[in-house]
Protein backbone atom coordinates (compact mmCIF):
# COMPACT_ATOMS: atom_id res chain seq x y z
CA UNK A 1 0.00 0.00 0.00
CA UNK A 2 1.42 3.35 -1.09
CA UNK A 3 0.62 6.94 -0.25
CA UNK A 4 0.19 9.42 -3.12
CA UNK A 5 0.03 13.21 -3.22
CA UNK A 6 -2.09 14.22 -6.20
CA UNK A 7 -2.92 17.53 -7.87
CA UNK A 8 -6.01 17.94 -10.04
CA UNK A 9 -6.55 17.62 -12.96
CA UNK A 10 -5.22 14.05 -12.93
CA UNK A 11 -3.27 12.62 -15.86
CA UNK A 12 -3.71 9.07 -17.13
CA UNK A 13 -0.23 8.46 -15.74
CA UNK A 14 -1.33 9.61 -12.25
CA UNK A 15 -4.30 7.24 -12.38
CA UNK A 16 -2.30 4.22 -13.56
CA UNK A 17 -0.14 4.41 -10.42
CA UNK A 18 -3.15 4.12 -8.08
CA UNK A 19 -3.93 0.68 -6.66
CA UNK A 20 -6.75 -0.35 -4.37
CA UNK A 21 -5.88 0.17 -0.72
CA UNK A 22 -3.50 3.07 -1.47
CA UNK A 23 -3.98 6.29 0.48
CA UNK A 24 -4.03 9.58 -1.42
CA UNK A 25 -4.05 13.26 -0.50
CA UNK A 26 -5.66 15.43 -3.15
CA UNK A 27 -5.00 19.13 -3.74
CA UNK A 28 -6.48 21.54 -6.27
CA UNK A 29 -10.04 21.93 -7.57
CA UNK A 30 -12.59 19.19 -6.93
CA UNK A 31 -16.21 19.55 -8.06
CA UNK A 32 -19.10 18.89 -5.67
CA UNK A 33 -22.25 17.31 -7.10
CA UNK A 34 -24.78 14.74 -5.93
CA UNK A 35 -28.25 13.48 -6.90
CA UNK A 36 -30.06 16.60 -8.10
CA UNK A 37 -26.99 18.21 -9.74
CA UNK A 38 -26.33 14.97 -11.66
CA UNK A 39 -29.92 14.95 -12.93
CA UNK A 40 -29.43 18.55 -14.11
CA UNK A 41 -26.11 17.66 -15.80
CA UNK A 42 -27.82 14.86 -17.74
CA UNK A 43 -30.59 17.25 -18.80
CA UNK A 44 -27.96 19.77 -19.97
CA UNK A 45 -26.15 17.08 -22.00
CA UNK A 46 -29.45 15.89 -23.51
CA UNK A 47 -30.24 19.47 -24.55
CA UNK A 48 -26.75 19.93 -26.03
CA UNK A 49 -25.88 22.57 -23.42
CA UNK A 50 -22.48 22.90 -21.69
CA UNK A 51 -21.87 21.54 -18.20
CA UNK A 52 -21.13 24.06 -15.40
CA UNK A 53 -17.40 23.16 -15.64
CA UNK A 54 -14.97 21.33 -17.92
CA UNK A 55 -14.70 17.91 -16.26
CA UNK A 56 -11.72 16.59 -18.28
CA UNK A 57 -9.25 14.99 -15.86
CA UNK A 58 -11.26 16.24 -12.89
CA UNK A 59 -12.86 14.60 -9.86
CA UNK A 60 -16.45 14.86 -8.67
CA UNK A 61 -16.99 14.63 -4.92
CA UNK A 62 -20.41 13.29 -3.96
CA UNK A 63 -21.25 15.67 -1.14
CA UNK A 64 -24.01 17.87 0.20
CA UNK A 65 -22.27 19.98 2.85
CA UNK A 66 -23.74 21.39 6.04
CA UNK A 67 -24.01 25.19 6.04
CA UNK A 68 -20.84 27.12 6.89
CA UNK A 69 -20.75 28.99 10.17
CA UNK A 70 -19.53 32.62 9.96
CA UNK A 71 -15.81 32.51 9.18
CA UNK A 72 -15.84 28.95 7.86
CA UNK A 73 -15.25 28.03 4.18
CA UNK A 74 -17.73 25.16 4.46
CA UNK A 75 -19.65 23.21 7.09
CA UNK A 76 -19.14 19.50 7.74
CA UNK A 77 -18.67 17.82 4.37
CA UNK A 78 -18.32 14.02 4.34
CA UNK A 79 -19.08 11.75 1.38
CA UNK A 80 -22.57 10.61 0.49
CA UNK A 81 -23.54 7.15 -0.86
CA UNK A 82 -22.08 6.88 -4.37
CA UNK A 83 -24.44 4.14 -5.56
CA UNK A 84 -27.22 6.70 -6.03
CA UNK A 85 -25.15 8.29 -8.81
CA UNK A 86 -24.51 4.97 -10.61
CA UNK A 87 -27.11 5.79 -13.26
CA UNK A 88 -25.19 8.93 -14.26
CA UNK A 89 -21.51 8.13 -13.68
CA UNK A 90 -20.61 6.14 -16.87
CA UNK A 91 -21.75 8.99 -19.14
CA UNK A 92 -19.49 11.47 -17.31
CA UNK A 93 -16.52 9.06 -17.28
CA UNK A 94 -16.88 8.66 -21.04
CA UNK A 95 -16.74 12.44 -21.38
CA UNK A 96 -13.35 12.51 -19.67
CA UNK A 97 -14.10 12.75 -15.94
CA UNK A 98 -11.09 11.19 -14.17
CA UNK A 99 -12.98 9.80 -11.22
CA UNK A 100 -15.20 10.21 -8.23
CA UNK A 101 -14.95 10.52 -4.46
CA UNK A 102 -17.76 9.02 -2.40
CA UNK A 103 -18.57 6.02 -0.24
CA UNK A 104 -20.01 2.59 -0.86
CA UNK A 105 -20.14 -0.03 -3.57
CA UNK A 106 -20.76 0.81 -7.24
CA UNK A 107 -22.79 -1.07 -9.84
CA UNK A 108 -21.15 -3.40 -12.34
CA UNK A 109 -21.80 -0.84 -15.10
CA UNK A 110 -19.84 1.82 -13.19
CA UNK A 111 -17.00 -0.58 -12.32
CA UNK A 112 -16.76 -1.58 -16.01
CA UNK A 113 -16.75 2.06 -17.07
CA UNK A 114 -13.98 2.89 -14.57
CA UNK A 115 -11.83 0.13 -16.06
CA UNK A 116 -12.66 0.82 -19.72
CA UNK A 117 -12.06 4.57 -19.43
CA UNK A 118 -8.99 4.32 -17.19
CA UNK A 119 -10.55 6.10 -14.22
CA UNK A 120 -10.51 5.84 -10.42
CA UNK A 121 -13.00 5.79 -7.55
CA UNK A 122 -11.84 7.04 -4.17
CA UNK A 123 -13.56 6.62 -0.80
CA UNK A 124 -13.53 9.37 1.78
CA UNK A 125 -14.39 8.17 5.29
CA UNK A 126 -18.15 8.26 5.77
CA UNK A 127 -18.93 10.13 8.94
CA UNK A 128 -15.60 11.97 9.19
CA UNK A 129 -17.31 15.13 7.92
CA UNK A 130 -15.91 17.70 10.36
CA UNK A 131 -12.37 16.38 9.85
CA UNK A 132 -12.69 16.36 6.03
CA UNK A 133 -14.06 19.94 6.03
CA UNK A 134 -10.70 21.14 7.35
CA UNK A 135 -9.06 20.20 4.03
CA UNK A 136 -11.61 22.24 2.01
CA UNK A 137 -10.38 25.82 1.76
CA UNK A 138 -12.97 27.35 -0.55
CA UNK A 139 -16.47 26.42 -1.71
CA UNK A 140 -17.99 28.28 -4.68
CA UNK A 141 -21.40 27.44 -6.12
CA UNK A 142 -21.12 27.39 -9.92
CA UNK A 143 -24.65 26.33 -10.89
CA UNK A 144 -28.14 25.62 -9.60
CA UNK A 145 -27.95 27.49 -6.25
CA UNK A 146 -31.65 26.78 -5.72
CA UNK A 147 -30.67 23.17 -4.97
CA UNK A 148 -29.13 24.31 -1.67
CA UNK A 149 -26.69 21.65 -0.39
CA UNK A 150 -27.16 19.82 -3.72
CA UNK A 151 -25.88 22.71 -5.88
CA UNK A 152 -22.96 22.16 -8.29
CA UNK A 153 -19.87 23.72 -6.69
CA UNK A 154 -16.11 24.05 -7.08
CA UNK A 155 -14.06 23.25 -3.98
CA UNK A 156 -10.43 24.20 -3.47
CA UNK A 157 -8.88 21.39 -1.41
CA UNK A 158 -5.52 20.80 0.24
CA UNK A 159 -4.43 17.28 1.17
CA UNK A 160 -7.98 15.95 1.04
CA UNK A 161 -7.66 12.38 2.49
CA UNK A 162 -9.00 9.45 0.45
CA UNK A 163 -8.43 5.74 -0.16
CA UNK A 164 -8.42 4.10 -3.61
CA UNK A 165 -11.38 1.69 -3.67
CA UNK A 166 -11.63 1.03 -7.43
CA UNK A 167 -8.61 1.28 -9.72
CA UNK A 168 -8.24 1.32 -13.52
CA UNK A 169 -7.35 -2.37 -13.59
CA UNK A 170 -10.71 -3.41 -12.18
CA UNK A 171 -9.65 -3.78 -8.54
CA UNK A 172 -12.46 -3.40 -5.98
CA UNK A 173 -11.38 -2.85 -2.37
CA UNK A 174 -14.93 -3.24 -1.03
CA UNK A 175 -14.98 -6.77 -2.42
CA UNK A 176 -11.36 -7.69 -1.68
CA UNK A 177 -11.31 -6.21 1.83
CA UNK A 178 -14.47 -7.99 2.79
CA UNK A 179 -13.26 -11.32 1.40
CA UNK A 180 -10.05 -11.02 3.39
CA UNK A 181 -11.83 -10.61 6.74
CA UNK A 182 -15.00 -12.68 6.24
CA UNK A 183 -15.40 -15.76 8.44
CA UNK A 184 -16.90 -19.01 7.24
CA UNK B 1 -52.21 19.46 36.04
CA UNK B 2 -48.68 20.71 35.47
CA UNK B 3 -48.36 23.37 32.79
CA UNK B 4 -45.56 23.17 30.21
CA UNK B 5 -45.33 25.94 27.63
CA UNK B 6 -44.93 25.73 23.86
CA UNK B 7 -41.68 27.71 24.21
CA UNK B 8 -40.19 25.28 26.75
CA UNK B 9 -40.82 22.34 24.45
CA UNK B 10 -39.52 24.25 21.41
CA UNK B 11 -36.30 25.31 23.13
CA UNK B 12 -35.66 21.85 24.57
CA UNK B 13 -36.05 20.25 21.14
CA UNK B 14 -33.78 22.89 19.55
CA UNK B 15 -31.03 22.16 22.10
CA UNK B 16 -31.46 18.39 21.59
CA UNK B 17 -31.07 18.78 17.81
CA UNK B 18 -27.71 20.51 18.20
CA UNK B 19 -26.52 18.11 20.89
CA UNK B 20 -27.50 15.00 18.92
CA UNK B 21 -25.87 16.20 15.69
CA UNK B 22 -22.63 17.51 17.22
CA UNK B 23 -21.87 15.26 20.16
CA UNK B 24 -21.33 11.53 19.72
CA UNK B 25 -23.01 9.57 22.55
CA UNK B 26 -20.42 8.53 25.20
CA UNK B 27 -21.20 4.77 24.92
CA UNK B 28 -20.54 4.96 21.15
CA UNK B 29 -17.21 6.72 21.76
CA UNK B 30 -16.25 3.99 24.23
CA UNK B 31 -17.19 1.27 21.72
CA UNK B 32 -15.17 3.04 19.03
CA UNK B 33 -12.06 3.33 21.23
CA UNK B 34 -12.31 -0.36 22.11
CA UNK B 35 -12.75 -1.30 18.44
CA UNK B 36 -9.65 0.68 17.48
CA UNK B 37 -7.65 -1.46 19.89
CA UNK B 38 -9.11 -4.74 18.67
CA UNK B 39 -9.67 -4.21 14.93
CA UNK B 40 -7.43 -6.59 12.92
CA UNK B 41 -7.32 -4.49 9.72
CA UNK B 42 -4.74 -1.65 9.64
CA UNK B 43 -6.95 0.35 7.25
CA UNK B 44 -9.86 -0.30 9.63
CA UNK B 45 -7.84 1.05 12.56
CA UNK B 46 -7.00 4.19 10.53
CA UNK B 47 -10.68 4.71 9.76
CA UNK B 48 -11.60 4.37 13.45
CA UNK B 49 -8.85 6.83 14.40
CA UNK B 50 -10.25 9.32 11.85
CA UNK B 51 -13.75 8.90 13.25
CA UNK B 52 -12.53 9.49 16.82
CA UNK B 53 -10.64 12.61 15.74
CA UNK B 54 -13.75 13.76 13.86
CA UNK B 55 -15.94 13.29 16.96
CA UNK B 56 -13.47 15.34 18.94
CA UNK B 57 -13.51 18.21 16.41
CA UNK B 58 -17.31 18.14 16.20
CA UNK B 59 -17.75 18.27 19.98
CA UNK B 60 -15.16 20.98 20.60
CA UNK B 61 -16.38 23.23 17.76
CA UNK B 62 -20.09 22.34 18.09
CA UNK B 63 -20.28 21.45 14.40
CA UNK B 64 -22.08 18.42 12.97
CA UNK B 65 -20.35 15.03 13.22
CA UNK B 66 -21.76 14.27 9.77
CA UNK B 67 -23.08 16.68 7.14
CA UNK B 68 -26.20 14.54 6.80
CA UNK B 69 -28.00 15.71 9.90
CA UNK B 70 -30.91 13.61 8.78
CA UNK B 71 -34.64 13.56 9.18
CA UNK B 72 -35.48 14.42 12.79
CA UNK B 73 -37.07 11.44 14.50
CA UNK B 74 -38.58 12.26 17.89
CA UNK B 75 -39.80 9.73 20.45
CA UNK B 76 -41.98 11.57 22.96
CA UNK B 77 -43.51 10.25 26.17
CA UNK B 78 -46.07 12.75 27.39
CA UNK B 79 -47.43 12.47 30.93
CA UNK B 80 -51.23 12.49 31.11
CA UNK B 81 -51.07 15.13 33.83
CA UNK B 82 -49.33 17.65 31.59
CA UNK B 83 -51.24 20.60 30.18
CA UNK B 84 -49.44 22.13 27.19
CA UNK B 85 -50.02 25.88 26.93
CA UNK B 86 -49.57 28.32 24.06
CA UNK B 87 -49.96 25.91 21.15
CA UNK B 88 -50.06 22.33 19.95
CA UNK B 89 -47.44 19.78 21.05
CA UNK B 90 -46.44 18.77 17.51
CA UNK B 91 -46.15 22.41 16.42
CA UNK B 92 -43.82 23.04 19.38
CA UNK B 93 -41.61 20.07 18.41
CA UNK B 94 -41.46 21.24 14.79
CA UNK B 95 -40.69 24.81 15.87
CA UNK B 96 -37.82 23.37 17.92
CA UNK B 97 -36.47 21.39 14.98
CA UNK B 98 -36.59 24.49 12.74
CA UNK B 99 -34.84 26.58 15.42
CA UNK B 100 -32.16 23.99 16.21
CA UNK B 101 -31.35 23.19 12.59
CA UNK B 102 -31.20 26.89 11.64
CA UNK B 103 -29.30 28.27 14.63
CA UNK B 104 -27.00 25.22 14.80
CA UNK B 105 -25.96 25.42 11.11
CA UNK B 106 -27.26 21.89 10.58
CA UNK B 107 -28.13 20.71 7.07
CA UNK B 108 -31.77 20.86 6.03
CA UNK B 109 -32.48 17.57 4.27
CA UNK B 110 -36.27 17.36 4.26
CA UNK B 111 -38.28 17.59 1.02
CA UNK B 112 -42.00 18.30 1.25
CA UNK B 113 -43.17 15.65 -1.23
CA UNK B 114 -41.28 12.56 -2.43
CA UNK B 115 -41.98 12.12 -6.13
CA UNK B 116 -42.58 15.18 -8.30
CA UNK B 117 -40.99 18.47 -7.16
CA UNK B 118 -39.04 17.23 -4.10
CA UNK B 119 -38.89 20.83 -2.84
CA UNK B 120 -36.71 21.34 0.26
CA UNK B 121 -38.72 22.66 3.22
CA UNK B 122 -35.64 24.70 4.22
CA UNK B 123 -35.97 24.20 7.99
CA UNK B 124 -35.77 20.38 8.21
CA UNK B 125 -39.41 20.07 9.27
CA UNK B 126 -41.59 18.13 9.51
CA UNK B 127 -40.12 15.97 12.25
CA UNK B 128 -41.26 12.36 12.44
CA UNK B 129 -42.91 12.28 15.84
CA UNK B 130 -43.89 9.14 17.77
CA UNK B 131 -45.94 10.14 20.82
CA UNK B 132 -46.95 7.88 23.67
CA UNK B 133 -49.19 8.93 26.55
CA UNK B 134 -47.79 7.81 29.89
CA UNK B 135 -48.46 8.31 33.60
CA UNK B 136 -47.10 11.39 35.38
CA UNK B 137 -46.57 15.09 34.77
CA UNK B 138 -43.39 15.11 32.71
CA UNK B 139 -42.48 15.06 29.02
CA UNK B 140 -39.59 12.84 27.99
CA UNK B 141 -38.03 13.50 24.60
CA UNK B 142 -35.55 11.39 22.66
CA UNK B 143 -34.31 12.85 19.39
CA UNK B 144 -32.63 10.50 16.93
CA UNK B 145 -31.64 12.28 13.70
CA UNK B 146 -31.20 9.74 10.92
CA UNK B 147 -29.25 10.18 7.72
CA UNK B 148 -30.17 8.55 4.43
CA UNK B 149 -27.00 6.50 3.92
CA UNK B 150 -28.08 4.21 6.71
CA UNK B 151 -31.86 4.66 6.54
CA UNK B 152 -31.95 3.59 2.87
CA UNK B 153 -30.36 0.25 3.78
CA UNK B 154 -32.95 -1.00 6.26
CA UNK B 155 -35.42 -3.73 5.45
CA UNK B 156 -38.46 -5.70 6.49
CA UNK B 157 -39.11 -9.42 6.10
CA UNK B 158 -42.54 -10.86 6.78
CA UNK B 159 -41.42 -14.27 8.03
CA UNK B 160 -43.71 -17.03 9.29
CA UNK B 161 -43.43 -18.80 12.67
CA UNK B 162 -41.79 -21.88 11.08
CA UNK B 163 -38.81 -19.70 10.05
CA UNK B 164 -37.94 -19.39 13.76
CA UNK B 165 -34.71 -18.06 15.23
CA UNK B 166 -32.63 -19.25 12.27
CA UNK B 167 -34.95 -17.41 9.88
CA UNK B 168 -34.54 -14.22 11.91
CA UNK B 169 -30.75 -14.56 11.82
CA UNK B 170 -30.75 -15.14 8.05
CA UNK B 171 -32.96 -12.08 7.50
CA UNK B 172 -30.69 -9.82 9.57
CA UNK B 173 -27.52 -11.10 7.89
CA UNK B 174 -29.03 -10.74 4.44
CA UNK B 175 -30.07 -7.12 5.01
CA UNK B 176 -26.73 -6.13 6.62
CA UNK B 177 -24.74 -7.95 3.93
CA UNK B 178 -26.53 -6.05 1.17
CA UNK B 179 -26.07 -2.76 3.03
CA UNK B 180 -22.27 -3.20 2.75
CA UNK B 181 -20.28 0.01 3.03
CA UNK B 182 -23.13 2.48 2.46
CA UNK B 183 -24.45 2.94 6.03
CA UNK B 184 -20.96 4.04 7.24
CA UNK B 185 -19.93 1.02 9.32
CA UNK B 186 -19.22 0.19 12.11
CA UNK B 187 -23.01 0.21 12.33
CA UNK B 188 -25.45 0.05 15.20
CA UNK B 189 -28.19 -2.33 14.11
CA UNK B 190 -31.76 -2.12 15.42
CA UNK B 191 -33.86 -5.26 15.01
CA UNK B 192 -37.61 -5.27 15.66
CA UNK B 193 -39.27 -8.67 15.94
CA UNK B 194 -43.00 -9.27 16.18
CA UNK B 195 -46.03 -6.98 16.04
CA UNK B 196 -47.30 -6.37 12.53
CA UNK B 197 -45.69 -4.66 9.55
CA UNK B 198 -45.58 -1.12 10.94
CA UNK B 199 -44.95 -2.06 14.57
CA UNK B 200 -41.93 -4.23 13.69
CA UNK B 201 -40.42 -1.22 11.87
CA UNK B 202 -41.10 1.07 14.83
CA UNK B 203 -39.52 -1.46 17.20
CA UNK B 204 -36.43 -1.60 14.99
CA UNK B 205 -36.13 2.19 15.06
CA UNK B 206 -36.50 2.26 18.84
CA UNK B 207 -33.83 -0.44 19.06
CA UNK B 208 -31.33 1.54 17.03
CA UNK B 209 -31.89 4.63 19.21
CA UNK B 210 -31.05 2.60 22.34
CA UNK B 211 -27.57 3.00 23.83
CA UNK B 212 -24.90 0.53 22.69
CA UNK B 213 -23.94 -0.38 26.27
CA UNK B 214 -27.39 -1.83 27.03
CA UNK B 215 -28.97 -5.24 26.44
CA UNK B 216 -32.57 -6.31 26.06
CA UNK B 217 -33.85 -7.03 29.61
CA UNK B 218 -35.12 -10.46 28.49
CA UNK B 219 -32.06 -12.76 28.69
CA UNK B 220 -33.14 -14.80 25.64
CA UNK B 221 -33.24 -11.69 23.47
CA UNK B 222 -30.04 -10.36 25.09
CA UNK B 223 -28.30 -13.58 24.02
CA UNK B 224 -29.74 -13.19 20.52
CA UNK B 225 -28.25 -9.67 20.38
CA UNK B 226 -24.77 -11.08 21.09
CA UNK B 227 -25.17 -13.96 18.63
CA UNK B 228 -26.31 -11.59 15.89
CA UNK B 229 -23.36 -9.26 16.58
CA UNK B 230 -20.90 -12.11 16.18
CA UNK B 231 -22.52 -13.22 12.91
CA UNK B 232 -22.61 -9.68 11.54
CA UNK B 233 -18.96 -9.09 12.41
CA UNK B 234 -18.13 -12.32 10.60
CA UNK B 235 -19.29 -10.73 7.32
CA UNK B 236 -15.93 -8.94 7.09
CA UNK B 237 -17.42 -5.59 5.94
CA UNK B 238 -15.35 -3.71 8.53
CA UNK B 239 -14.89 0.01 9.27
CA UNK B 240 -16.02 2.14 6.29
CA UNK B 241 -16.69 -1.14 4.46
CA UNK B 242 -13.01 -1.53 3.54
CA UNK B 243 -12.73 -4.94 5.19
CA UNK B 244 -12.25 -5.82 8.85
CA UNK B 245 -13.62 -7.35 11.98
CA UNK B 246 -15.75 -4.46 13.24
CA UNK B 247 -18.82 -4.30 11.01
CA UNK B 248 -21.10 -3.33 13.92
CA UNK B 249 -20.62 -2.06 17.46
CA UNK B 250 -23.89 -3.52 18.67
CA UNK B 251 -27.09 -5.25 17.59
CA UNK B 252 -30.08 -4.11 19.67
CA UNK B 253 -33.22 -6.24 19.56
CA UNK B 254 -36.71 -5.15 20.62
CA UNK B 255 -39.74 -7.41 20.42
CA UNK B 256 -43.49 -7.18 20.84
CA UNK B 257 -46.59 -9.38 20.77
CA UNK B 258 -47.62 -10.70 17.39
CA UNK B 259 -50.27 -12.72 15.53
CA UNK B 260 -50.32 -16.54 15.72
CA UNK B 261 -49.36 -16.65 12.03
CA UNK B 262 -46.81 -13.79 11.93
CA UNK B 263 -43.07 -13.35 12.48
CA UNK B 264 -42.18 -9.94 11.07
CA UNK B 265 -38.52 -8.89 11.31
CA UNK B 266 -37.47 -5.31 10.67
CA UNK B 267 -33.87 -4.15 10.52
CA UNK B 268 -33.02 -0.47 10.90
CA UNK B 269 -29.33 0.28 10.47
CA UNK B 270 -27.69 3.24 12.15
CA UNK B 271 -24.33 4.71 11.11
CA UNK B 272 -21.23 4.71 13.31
CA UNK B 273 -22.29 7.90 15.12
CA UNK B 274 -25.61 6.34 16.27
CA UNK B 275 -26.82 9.86 17.07
CA UNK B 276 -29.41 10.47 19.72
CA UNK B 277 -30.00 12.83 22.61
CA UNK B 278 -32.44 12.74 25.49
CA UNK B 279 -34.15 15.25 27.79
CA UNK B 280 -36.88 15.29 30.44
CA UNK B 281 -39.05 18.36 30.97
Amino acid sequence: MQTHHLNTPLSKDDIRKLKIGDAAYISGTVYAARDAAHKRMMEALDAGEPLPADLAGQLIYYVGPAPAKPGQAIGSAGPTTAGRMDAYAPRLLELGLAGMIGKGNRSKAVMDSIRQNGCVYFAATGGAAALIARSIKKYTVLAWPELGPEAFAAMEVEDFPVIVVADCEGGDLYEEGRKQYAKG
Amino acid sequence: MREISFETIRDTVAALAIEACCRMPEPVLAAMRKAREEEPSPTGRDVLAQLLKNADIAASETCPICQDTGLAVVFAEVGQEVHITGGLFEDAVNAGIAKGYTEGYLRKSSVEEPLFERRNTRDNTPAIIHTKLVAGDRIELRLAPKGAGSENKGGLRMLVPADGIEGVKRAVLDIVSHAGASPCPPMVIGVGIGGNMELACLCAKRACARDVDTHNPDPRYAKLEDELLELVNGLGIGPAGLGGGTTAFKVNVEFCATHIACLPVAVNINCNAARHAHAVI
